[in-house]
């Protein structure tokens, strides 16, 4: 049994550690280690596409993760207001969000995007004043807003969880001690939810720097850092493209792990 | 959440308020739900009835044409349908004995250090985990070193077989987590009840272990299979265009040759495939166990 384990977590751990040493390799062909160089990094991070795919990739991760985790955690707590059937609905919705295949969120929102505009658009240029209406199109926004979804629900789903958990005796103890129900979410709800709303950020953040497939269909002519890539694997392995999986790769791992100490992390000191 | 949580909000204030304030916590997530799941999924269920415009758009039409064209894509949806349970079931096997000895039988200071080893794969890029098995299982990788010890002409990557490897590689995490988190709950002392009363190990662990760790396996199965209904990637990368998913016939029918129309059908077809798969694993975990499905998070 232990063997086996072992051989498990090798065949995880074993193709991402031969990405990270093909990195470092001195030779032009991605399959012969011929010496130890970081000359991939330095053509990486000066190929003005690629630096252009990884801003894009962190602006949209940001915003998205940084949205998810406000409206998700909003909505945790206003979940925890309602009645069984609301909750159900809502329960529902967001386990479809999370559930249902990337390809087929992508594909419905761009139809729905694409349909929207075509009735926004017109609109638009007829009650504009100026010469050039704003046109609304697909990028930044439409990824965004595709991201947020499966953000959203990851984290209210998290932050749910931490709340169902919440010790109950300092809530009815700081109201007895006459604090107004403000106070009391400031001082007591929160400092024990805030690592799941941070965790849930986190791993918001790593889900959309990652998404391929999503982007794909609703990215308009915006790239992101994995279509960049996605692209560049099908013209051709080369160690530059395992120069960048490295550094996502690290990055998503300082992120998982940073995510999974923040949900460990019990009842802050005060 | 227990109904507890709830009265931490509601003991001041007037019902008015407190309906408002709700509302106002809800609005933004309710919004991004209609407008970014609900009316999409509208839009391609009323795309699907449609017809495909001459340029290659969407014409309003109420047929049942996309539906009766599906067999035009049979062999996406065979290989998808014939890979997706395989895929899924190669992956409980190999997951079922790490989650197991994980939960029941690795030294307590371990555990966490593995199961966060478990999860972080989980969160990592899978188009870089994919991109990793491209460079093993090409010309220079594996096959270049069987030609070393002799064997030459070893064809390994776009093949089914790559894929099938891609699959489990890929999804690996995800059927670990939810049959960890079901044995973990386990009843320690049910297992030594069905030992102190004669059972051999194996009828202990076919009447016990496994019995009541179903509710996590049918959750990893079926979340792992809906996911791979969809996958893109492993097919695109590891099958080289010799092996069509369903997913590479919706990249197809939306950003190649723009049949929307057709694409919606198939996407419709898809997500009530999904549906049935959740269904049947709720339904045999229920009826075995007794008890529902795990819930991952």
């Amino acid at each position: 049994m232990r063997a086996f384990v072992i051989a498990v977590f090798a065949f995880l751990y074993l193709p991402i550690v031969l990405v990270v040493l093909f990195s470092f390799n001195a030779g032009h062909h991605a399959s012969e280690f011929t010496g130890f160089s970081v000359q991939w990094y330095g053509k990486a991070l000066s190929n003005p596409f690629l630096v252009e795919a990884l801003k894009n990739s962190l602006f949209i991760a940001t915003t998205s993760a940084l949205l998810a985790a406000v409206f998700g955690t909003a909505a945790a707590l206003g979940l925890a207001r309602v009645g069984i059937r609301t909750r159900a609905v809502f329960d529902g919705l967001l386990g479809a969000a999370i559930v249902v295949p990337g390809v087929v969120i992508g594909i419905s929102t761009l139809v729905a995007l694409v349909q929207l505009f075509a009735v926004v658009n017109p609109f638009l240029a007829s009650v504009w004043p100026g010469d050039q209406p704003p046109r609304l199109s697909l990028g930044y926004g439409s990824i965004i807003a595709a991201h947020g979804l499966f953000s959203m629900a990851l984290v209210t789903m998290i932050v749910g969880t931490r709340l169902g958990s919440l010790d109950r005796n300092l809530v009815e103890a700081s109201s007895d001690l006459y604090a107004t129900p403000l106070t009391t979410f400031r001082s007591i709800v929160l400092p024990q939810i805030m690592p799941a709303a941070i965790a849930g950020f986190l791993l918001a953040f790593t889900f959309s720097f990652d998404d391929f497939i999503v982007a794909f269909f609703v990215a308009g002519a915006q790239t992101t850092l994995p279509i960049y890539v996605f692209a560049s694997i099908r013209r051709g392995v080369t160690p530059e493209i395992n120069a960048i999986a490295t550094i996502v790769l690290v990055a998503s791992v300082l992120l998982v792990v940073l995510a999974q100490w923040q949900l460990r992390q019990r009842k802050p000191s005060n | 959440m227990s109904a507890g949580t709830g009265a931490v909000f509601q003991m001041h204030g007037n019902r008015f308020r407190h309906n408002f304030l709700t509302a106002l916590l809800l609005a933004p997530a309710t919004a991004w739900l209609v407008v970014f799941l609900v009316l999409p999924f509208i839009a391609i269920a009323v795309f699907s009835v449609g017809e495909r415009a001459p340029e290659g758009g969407y014409q309003a039409a109420f047929t049942l044409a996309q539906y009766a064209n599906l067999p035009a894509r049979a062999t996406a949806f065979w290989n998808t349908m014939v890979l997706a349970p395989v895929g899924a079931l190669a992956c409980l096997l190999v997951a079922y004995p790490v989650a197991y000895y994980l939960a029941l039988q690795a030294p307590q200071r371990w555990r966490l250090i593995l199961l966060a080893l478990v999860v972080i794969p989980f969160w990592t890029s899978l188009l870089m985990r994919t991109y990793a098995w491209m460079y093993i299982l090409g010309g220079r990788g594996i096959p270049a070193l069987l030609a070393f010890a002799g064997i030459e002409d070893v064809r390994l990557i776009n093949t089914p077989g790559a894929v099938l490897l891609g699959i489990v590689y890929g999804y690996l995490p995800l059927m670990i987590l939810p049959i960890y988190v079901s044995l973990e709950r386990l009843d320690r002392r049910l297992l030594e009840a069905s030992a102190d009363l004669g059972a051999t190990p194996l009828s202990t662990f076919l009447g016990v272990t496994l019995k009541l760790s179903l509710p996590g396996v049918m959750t990893g199965f079926s979340l792992v299979m809906i996911l791979l209904l969809g996958e893109y990637l492993i097919p695109t990368l590891l099958g080289g265009g010799k092996v069509f998913f369903i997913g590479n016939a919706l990249v197809d029918l939306f950003l190649q040759s723009r049949n929307w129309p057709f694409g919606s059908a198939i996407a419709i077809t898809l997500v009530l495939v999904s549906v049935v798969v959740l269904i049947a694993a709720n339904r045999i975990s229920t009826r075995v166990s007794g008890a529902r499905r795990v819930d991952l998070i």
